[in-house]
């Protein structure tokens, strides 16, 4: 099999990028948590900072490297709400998403992180099966 | 304005994110598919990511943070109810429309109304999650 270069080294990008936070700040790049904080919490500036970088950050890349931008999915509104919903939802109640728990949680070895990452992987793939192999089927 | 590496940090994670294709949602559908076309590429974005942590963190948190009086890490060690069912919220979400929160708000950037549409669901999903937690609090004697 080949090793696909593209997603090793952007999975290296998001690692650099979370540890850099973590020595600079001492906060877990946990995207789900920061973006809530900085709507809601007191410590607000250096949340918004991030989510501006994050932004600009996938704009640069697709320009510098020339990547190309991606399709963006196609569905109904009441899915996209639903979808969005579950997401916010989910993630507030479970304390984390890929980032926090996925990246920086495991990476400090926490269980609860690995037990959360197993979890919403589970979900997504369960989530998709049904979509696609038993919906897909009968429609 | 010791905020600057917030800033640093969310541009390196937005590239990565860009990078490795997690803002493809065709291609993280292809990832959860395990019984259909199996795309495997999204593994080596968190093996990438975790080969990072896995060996930096603990080096990192010797010392304390440069620009911090100290850590600000989680410390609820609980696998718990909430855990479970918000893990398994969230893992749907993320298998019906293709966007975890970080390729979401990356995604933005590609100027699709639908995007700004499943971020405002999202953060009104995470209002009420807060909203309804307070309210089941609040029946405990």
């Amino acid at each position: 099999m080949d090793i696909p270069l593209s997603a090793l080294f952007g999975g290296i990008m998001i690692g650099a990028a979370s540890i850099g936070l973590l020595a600079t700040l001492g906060r877990i790049a946990g995207i789900s948590g920061i973006t809530w904080g900085a709507l809601a919490e007191p410590d607000r500036d250096w949340r918004i900072l991030f989510i501006v970088g994050l932004i600009s950050g996938g704009a640069l890349a697709h320009t510098l490297f020339r990547i190309p931008i991606p399709a963006v999915p196609d569905g109904p509104v009441w899915l996209i709400v639903v979808a969005g919903l579950f997401v916010g939802i989910g993630t507030r109640m479970g304390s984390g998403c890929t980032s926090g728990h996925g990246v920086c949680g495991i990476g400090r070895r926490s269980i609860r992180s690995i037990v959360a990452t197993a979890t919403f992987m589970l979900a997504g793939v369960v989530t998709v099966f049904i979509v696609r192999h038993i919906l897909g089927a009968v429609a | 304005m010791r905020d600057w590496p917030g800033l640093l940090s969310g541009l390196l994670f937005g590239m990565g994110l860009a990078v490795s294709g997690m803002t493809d949602t065709a291609k993280v559908q292809g990832f959860l598919d395990l019984t259909g076309e199996w795309d495997p590429d999204l593994m080596f974005v968190m093996g990438g990511a975790l080969l990072v942590t896995l060996i930096a963190t603990p080096l990192v948190l010797r010392q304390r943070p440069f620009f911090a009086a100290a850590f600000n890490l989680p410390n609820s060690q609980s696998i718990d109810r909430r855990l479970l069912v918000g893990g398994a919220l969230f893992g749907t979400g993320w298998g019906l429309w293709g966007y975890c929160p970080g390729p979401a708000i990356t995604a933005l950037a590609y100027g699709s109304f639908s995007t700004v549409l499943f971020c405002a669901a999202m953060l009104i999903g995470m209002w009420l999650a807060d909203k309804l937690k307070v309210n089941v609090s609040q029946l405990d004697p």
